[in-house]
């Protein structure tokens, strides 16, 4: 579903992906893990394309894109993204959200699209809110917002930039079940995310990422148990 | 009884006979502002280009605009390009007023935009829009919120400038008190008229945007 190959990006001297080089299948859901700084989001970013590499080739679903490319919003309408801090439309209704994208980048019908936005609102749970603004829903409520609004686009492959790191401890649950009940329908997934639990019950492989390179990969619940980098291992005991 | 050299009850007497002016004062406004929001708009995107081609003509502008007096400019759309063009009174006054307020609406609307945080644009380049789809549909009604109460505010700066069109002989409130207070030799009286008509326009438009920011926060209330 996404192939990297050599990926190199800088912000000015800092180099903060350093040949990376990796795939997600489709169906897979990756977790990537990492200090802040580690470059992380940045390379989810690149994937959406809302940060150009300098150097290197991505691949979507077998098509390469680059900052060169036309139509590169095309190809972002296939890439869902879930940000850390929701990034919600606050002039718009959580309905208004949801169906943004199905009615703007997708041009269906408007009536098509609240029935569409109905099925994806009571999928994350929310459809007594469909008439509210963001404003007046919980951190826990805007995230699965997000997420349906992702999802409206039938996106290929769903990124998560930590989405569940903004939100207070007792509204992570929430969240974190959409995104278990999304794996489970098979949903290629890569995500950012420090979350133990949820890496170990879904992910079926766990990044390290550390200075803009991967460091070390495997099964979730071999890395957590078993790492063999000693940078792993510490960060490991610092997080958990 | 102190005996003053003014005639205060001339005030009420003569106060409807200024209708016409207000008018006039209105219509350069309305259509001085007007003017100036599409040049702001025009001007500020300009501004936000990153290509240089676009974003310095609207530096340029900007800088001379706001560099130089409101009075100037007008004596120059008037009396200065009359041997190229000749503009009639209302209508210079109006574009020069126009011009004016459109280097300052300009900025409001490039602060207003970018005080839109980044996410905004892009959560909306992640649903697969164009960079254009996230200004019409996402920036923009966002900075337009942010930018009511400084526009309301330039708006009474606009309403209160258009007297310098009395400088460029349009018979609007200023010019009509001078003339009036030259021929009936009640000069302070005439000038307080005016005032008071200046004061009820600027309430009146202070309410006007206060009411309007009060409706466009809706979806910032909460239960």
């Amino acid at each position: 579903m996404i192939k990297i190959r050599g990926l190199h990006k800088w912000f000015g001297d800092l180099h903060v992906l350093n040949n990376i080089d990796m795939d997600v299948k489709e169906r897979e859901v990756v977790v990537v893990i990492g200090a802040s700084g580690s470059g992380k989001s940045t390379l989810l970013r690149c994937i959406n394309f809302l940060e150009y590499a300098q150097k290197g080739q991505i691949f979507i679903d077998g098509v390469e894109a680059n900052a060169k490319t036309r139509q590169l919003h095309k190809i972002r309408a296939d890439v869902g993204m879930v940000f850390q801090h929701f990034n919600l439309f606050p002039h718009r209704t959580v309905m208004g959200n949801v169906i943004e994208g199905l009615t703007q980048v997708k041009k269906i019908p408007y009536k098509e699209a609240l029935q569409q936005g109905e099925d994806l609102l009571k999928k994350v749970g929310l459809s007594d809110k469909a008439d509210v603004y963001p404003a007046m829903i919980s951190g826990g409520q805007k995230q699965r917002v997000a997420i349906a609004r992702a999802l409206a686009m039938k996106p290929k492959i769903m990124l998560f930039d930590e989405p569940t790191s903004a939100l207070d401890p007792e509204l992570v649950g929430e969240v974190l079940q959409v995104m278990k009940n999304l794996a489970l329908e098979g949903m290629t997934m890569m995500v950012v995310s420090h979350e133990m639990g949820f890496a170990r019950e879904v992910g079926d492989r766990m990044i390290y990422m550390d200075e803009g390179c991967i460091v070390e990969e495997g099964i979730p619940e071999e890395l957590y148990k078993n790492p063999q980098h000693e940078r792993t291992k510490t960060f490991l005991r610092q997080i958990l | 009884m102190l005996d003053l050299p003014w005639d205060f009850t001339a005030i009420p007497r003569f106060f409807p006979g200024f209708y016409a002016a207000a008018l006039l004062t209105i219509q350069i406004t309305f259509f001085g502002i007007l003017v100036g929001l599409v040049l702001g708009l025009v001007t500020g995107l300009m501004r936000l280009s990153t290509n240089k081609l676009i974003n310095t003509p609207a530096k340029a502008y900007i800088w001379v605009i706001r560099g130089t007096p409101l009075l100037l400019q007008l004596m120059i759309i008037y009396y200065g390009l009359i041997d190229l063009v000749s503009v009639d009174r209302m209508p210079a006054a109006i574009i020069g007023l126009g011009v004016h307020n459109g280097a300052y609406i300009a900025e409001i609307f490039r602060g207003a935009i970018q005080s839109v945080e980044r996410g905004q644009r892009e959560a909306a380049m992640s649903l697969g829009m164009t960079q254009a789809q996230a200004m019409r549909r996402i920036i923009l009604p966002q900075a337009f919120k942010r930018s009511v109460p400084p526009l309301g505010n330039q708006f009474i700066i606009a309403l209160k400038d258009s007297s310098l069109a009395s400088a460029i002989a349009v018979r609007e409130l200023l010019l009509r008190a001078r003339q009036m207070g030259s021929s009936t030799l009640m000069m302070l009286e005439m000038l307080m008229i005016v005032g008071i008509y200046y004061l009820m326009m600027t309430t009146v438009l202070t309410l006007l945007v206060g009411r309007l920011e009060k409706r466009l926060q809706v979806s910032d209330y909460r239960e």
